[in-house]
Parts: structure tokens; C-alpha cells; sequence
């Protein structure tokens, strides 16, 4: 018991941990442990410059302002455009340490999504969320029999992440459908007149 | 070439997209033969990560061959077969000249608080993933390391994060022979982190988790004591209980930002985007620790704030200690470990995916169908 000054078990000895998982205490030494101590000046790591040469910079690329200047090499991944890209060139006026930087990116996120979703139905490969999302893996993979009768705790949730990823298009689906009784009631309304 | 590519959350497909050039003297592109779908890609996948963009390819884990080379490179050449460190790192910052790789200064122009990794948002550094047929690899004399040839391909992925990020979190630990180690999560970390513990001398180590598939394996590769928290109405009166209400010395939490277990952490968290991650393990921890303890960090959270109880952390007097693992500082010591048969990375793949079905297995692994515990995507360039 802690109420006490020694230890509340009793240890198993190191020959029986030993001979019962092999390589038991082969680290027990911390300096055989390799991120031990944390910062360690001198390793070798390769690099055979003071500061890398710089990578060219083909767009105006967004960087924190905590940075002093473009790091010398950078990822060059989905460029940001359409009304996306301008959210996150905001977010970027603010620095790491405030909310309005994250949330700002975090919202143009879903701006993005749903711009690219759009788009996508005016090219020859319109978004298919039925085999985007792997859900027909439920059927091929035991969705059933992974989930049934065993104490999950995420099935307390996992219900939503159909809605989540259906559910706005279902809304917008029923939307156009309204819109489009809408204009067709209002055209035929305009004929009898 | 073809690529997975996210469509928003929850949706992935496969596109053809060009082969990335050299793009820096430094650079190498690297055919893809085997690469890994993380427990931390699911962060992207389920849009938690802030500026996750349409069209970015994920996958930090993963290994191959090198298809070309920038002019500066020296150490590899063209055929080289090699495995790649999910931190991106120039090897000559402050931070990469005292080991700390996970934390470079030179590659991530979108936050100084995160280093780079591949395919892991432009919050780290906006770098397409391995999750493809070809990548761009920067600075390959600092980062890719050549194959042994003893290394079986399949443990060479696991080398590449999982593994690594596992037996750092132990280290974190600072474990003393004898100690009671309590690790939150039976995922491929948590069973890393759990099998590294005895490595370091633990007496005892718990591994807890909600899915029981996961436990059983914490039992067989791990020789771990396993916890199911749903079996318990508190989990952490339960590791009270199991530690004659000391405590644990040492706990690792090998979670991150989807915790299960208080539903509104998960949702505020997961669903509604309102935490950087639901802390709902690490919060155990710090509450099963025993005083003056130690709380190791493994499990990766967004950069957003999240509901962490601090109070408690600094009442008891306890060391938090993270960090993303500076994965190539712990190869040559995994090397032996592996070559001596301490550790086997591969026995905890379940599932073997070609690239072209990656959607299918994002959904299993999200979902964990079919007792997953990682799955791996092969390319067939």
C-alpha cells in the first residue's frame, strides 16, 4: 500500500522475467537506450551543408508568420485556390498560437471539400461517395460479426459517420430536387397565364 | 502514376497523377513497393488534422526503391532499396544537430510547432505521402536508410513509424527495473510500446483498450496483463485496485486524438472538430499514474487546444514527456533488437491491401472490421 514506505508488490526476479520474455532488461541500461539523453550534440546524420540550399518557391507558398522566412525546403502539395486557398492565405495572418489560425483552416477544410465536389461533376469522374468511402467493405469484411455482441466503445458513435459523410448530400439532393419542383411549378404557373 | 488521393472526410480514391520531379538537389523519388496505413492517418481521413487538402496523398510509412536522385545526393543511387523515416529533416538545424528529428526547423514552412512528415497535412509541411507508386523524398543522404539485407520488407515498413514511435514511447517512460508500466492503447504503437517496456526491465506491463481482439494480441505478442475499460464502470479506480492504490510508475498513452471512452470528448473532438484530440486516454493516465510518475505521450493529437487535466498532472508532481519519435535515431539499436528476435514488426500486420482497394481498407481500419490491427498497401509498380 502506498500508506506505507515500501513498495506494495513484490517484483517478480529478473531471471524469471528473463526466462519468460526473451530480451527482457537488455535496455535496462539508459544509455543503451538510443533517445537517451534526449538532445545529443554529434550524431551523424548525413547532411553535408550548414544550411541547405534553397528550394524554388513557384507560388507565393504560405508559411507561419512564427517563421523568420520560407524554410529552405518545403512541400509542394494542392496549391491553395478557389475561395478555400483565400481562407487559408487569411488563416496564415494569424500565428500557430491562436485559435482564429486553426479554426480558420479547419473551416476552409470543408470549404475545400465541398468546392472540389462540385467540380468533380463536370469532369468524367464525378465524386462517388458509396466506393469513396470503402463502406462496401461491410459487406465483404464482417461489419456485422466485427461489431455484434462485442463491448466496443466506438459503436456508441459510429452510427454518425454515415450521416457525416451522406448526409450533406442527401441535403443537397433534396434541395435540388425542391428547387427544381420550384422553378417547374413557377414555369408552368407563367404558361396558364 | 496511381495514387491515393483524399476527396474530403471519410472519402479516399485512387487517382493517376504525375510522377514528382526532383525538386531540390537533395531530393530522390522512390518507387513505392510496401507502405503502411497509420493509426494517425485515420486523423486525416476523418478531416481532424487543420489544413488536410483535397488532393494530397497520405502515407508516411512506407518503403522502396530509388527511381532517381537530385545532384547533391551522395549516399544513395538509383536501385537502392531503401527505408524511409516518416520525419522529414535536414540533418543540420538546431534541432536536427542535437538528434531531435521530429522537431527539424527547415522543411515545414506552415508551423514551427511540428517538423516534416509525409503526407500528414501542410500543418506538417504540405509533402505527398507514400501511399502511391512514386514520392518525392527530400534530403536522401539525411533521412532514407539502404535495407539490410537480413530485413525482411515487411518489418522494414514497420521500422518507419509504428515500431520507432513505440519503443520511444517507453523510453519516455525513463522505466526502472521492477516497474509498473500501464500503456492506453492495443494498437500497433500500444504493442510496441508494450513489448519495448520489458526490453527497458518493466516488472509489470498492463495494456488497456475496448476491443478485445486487440487485448488478446497484447497478451500473446506483448505477454502483456490486458484491461477491456468497458468492462469497468472507472478503469482508473480499476488500475488503483491492480496497483494496491499506488499507482502505476509509468504510463504511455499510445491513443492520441480519437479516444474512445467519454463520448463527449470523442465527439467534441472527432466529430465536431472542437479539440485537438479527445484526451480522453491521456486523462487516464495522469489519473492512474502514481504521484511523481511519469506520463509518456506517443498517441498524436491535432495542434488545437484540448480538455486536459492539468491540475491533477501538476498536483501529483508528474513529468509529462512527448514528442513525434525521431525515428532514424532508434534504428541501429531496432536493427539489433530485430536481428536478435526481441522483436518481430510484422507479426502484428492483419491485412495485406493493393493500393487499388485502399479506400475499402481506410474503411476497415477506421471501422476495425475483421480484428484489424494494421493493414498494408501494396503497389503494383
Amino acid at each position: 500500500m502506498p500508506y506505507t514506505a515500501e513498495r506494495p508488490q513484490p517484483r517478480p526476479t529478473p531471471e524469471e522475467l528473463r526466462a519468460k520474455i526473451p530480451g527482457w532488461g537488455v535496455d535496462l541500461d539508459p544509455k543503451d537506450r538510443p533517445a537517451f539523453p534526449r538532445e545529443q550534440r554529434g550524431i551523424p546524420t548525413g547532411a553535408h551543408w550548414d544550411f541547405p540550399e534553397r528550394q524554388e518557391e513557384k507560388w507565393p507558398r504560405e508559411r507561419s508568420i512564427e517563421h523568420k522566412f520560407l524554410t529552405p525546403v518545403f512541400g509542394t502539395s494542392t496549391p491553395p485556390k478557389g475561395v478555400s486557398g483565400a481562407i487559408r492565405k487569411y488563416a496564415y495572418k494569424y500565428s500557430e498560437g491562436r485559435a482564429a489560425h486553426w479554426l480558420l483552416l479547419i473551416g476552409a477544410d470543408r470549404v475545400d471539400a465541398w468546392e472540389n465536389h462540385l467540380r468533380s461533376f463536370v469532369t468524367l469522374r464525378p465524386d462517388n461517395p458509396i466506393t469513396e468511402s470503402g463502406v462496401l467493405s461491410e459487406f465483404k469484411n464482417h461489419g456485422m460479426a466485427s461489431r455484434w455482441g462485442r463491448k466496443r466503445a466506438d459503436t456508441k458513435h459510429q452510427w454518425m459517420d454515415p450521416i457525416i459523410v451522406a448526409g450533406p448530400w442527401l441535403l443537397t439532393g433534396t434541395g435540388v430536387v425542391l428547387a427544381l419542383k420550384g422553378i417547374t411549378k413557377a414555369v408552368r404557373k407563367a404558361r396558364r397565364r | 502514376m496511381r495514387a491515393m488521393v483524399y476527396r474530403g472526410p471519410y472519402k479516399i480514391r485512387v487517382e493517376e497523377k504525375d510522377i514528382p520531379p526532383i525538386e531540390h538537389p537533395n531530393d530522390a523519388i522512390v518507387r513505392v513497393t510496401s507502405a503502411a496505413i497509420c493509426g494517425s492517418d485515420l486523423h486525416l481521413y476523418h478531416g481532424m488534422m487543420p489544413d488536410t487538402r483535397v488532393g494530397m496523398t497520405f502515407g508516411h510509412e512506407f518503403v522502396g526503391e530509388v527511381h532517381e536522385v537530385g545532384s547533391s545526393v551522395e549516399n544513395l543511387k538509383v536501385g537502392d532499396r531503401v527505408m524511409v523515416p516518416f520525419n522529414i529533416y535536414c540533418g543540420s538545424c538546431y534541432f536536427c544537430a542535437r538528434g531531435l528529428y521530429s522537431n527539424c526547423h527547415n522543411v515545414n514552412p506552415n508551423a514551427t510547432a511540428v517538423g516534416g512528415i509525409y503526407g500528414y497535412s501542410h500543418t506538417a509541411g504540405g509533402y505527398d505521402g507514400g501511399q502511391a507508386e512514386f514520392v518525392r523524398v527530400p534530403f536522401a543522404d539525411v533521412g532514407p536508410t539502404k535495407i539490410p539485407e537480413w530485413m525482411d520488407q515487411e518489418d522494414a515498413v514497420m521500422l518507419t513509424d509504428a515500431l520507432p514511435t513505440g519503443y520511444f514511447g517507453a523510453q519516455l517512460g525513463d522505466i526502472e527495473q521492477g516497474d509498473t508500466v500501464v500503456v492506453f492503447g492495443a494498437g500497433p504503437v500500444g504493442l510496441y510500446a508494450a513489448k519495448s517496456s520489458w526490453l527497458m526491465g518493466a516488472g509489470r506491463v498492463i495494456v488497456i483498450d475496448h476491443l478485445e481482439y486487440r487485448l488478446k494480441k497484447a497478451r500473446e505478442f506483448a505477454h502483456a496483463e490486458t484491461y477491456n475499460f468497458t468492462e469497468y464502470d472507472d478503469i482508473v479506480v480499476e488500475m488503483k485496485k491492480a496497483t494496491d492504490h499506488l499507482g502505476a510508475d509509468v504510463v504511455i498513452d499510445a491513443v492520441g486524438a480519437e479516444a474512445d471512452g467519454n463520448l463527449t470528448q470523442h465527439i467534441t473532438s472527432s466529430k465536431f472538430k472542437l479539440q485537438g484530440g479527445s484526451p480522453v486516454a491521456l486523462n487516464w493516465g495522469i489519473d492512474s499514474v502514481r504521484k511523481g510518475g511519469t506520463v509518456s505521450v506517443v498517441g498524436a493529437y491535432g495542434p488545437m487546444f484540448s480538455a486536459v487535466k492539468f491540475g491533477d498532472a501538476m498536483n501529483k508532481g508528474l513529468t509529462l514527456r512527448m514528442n513525434q519519435c525521431p525515428v532514424k535515431r532508434q534504428w541501429p539499436r531496432l536493427f539489433e533488437h530485430v536481428r536478435n528476435g526481441y522483436l518481430k514488426p510484422s507479426d502484428i500486420i492483419t491485412h495485406r491491401i493493393p493500393l487499388e482497394h485502399i479506400a475499402e481498407g481506410y474503411h476497415i481500419f477506421s471501422a476495425k472490421l475483421d480484428d484489424c490491427i494494421k493493414p498494408i498497401v501494396t503497389t503494383a509498380a
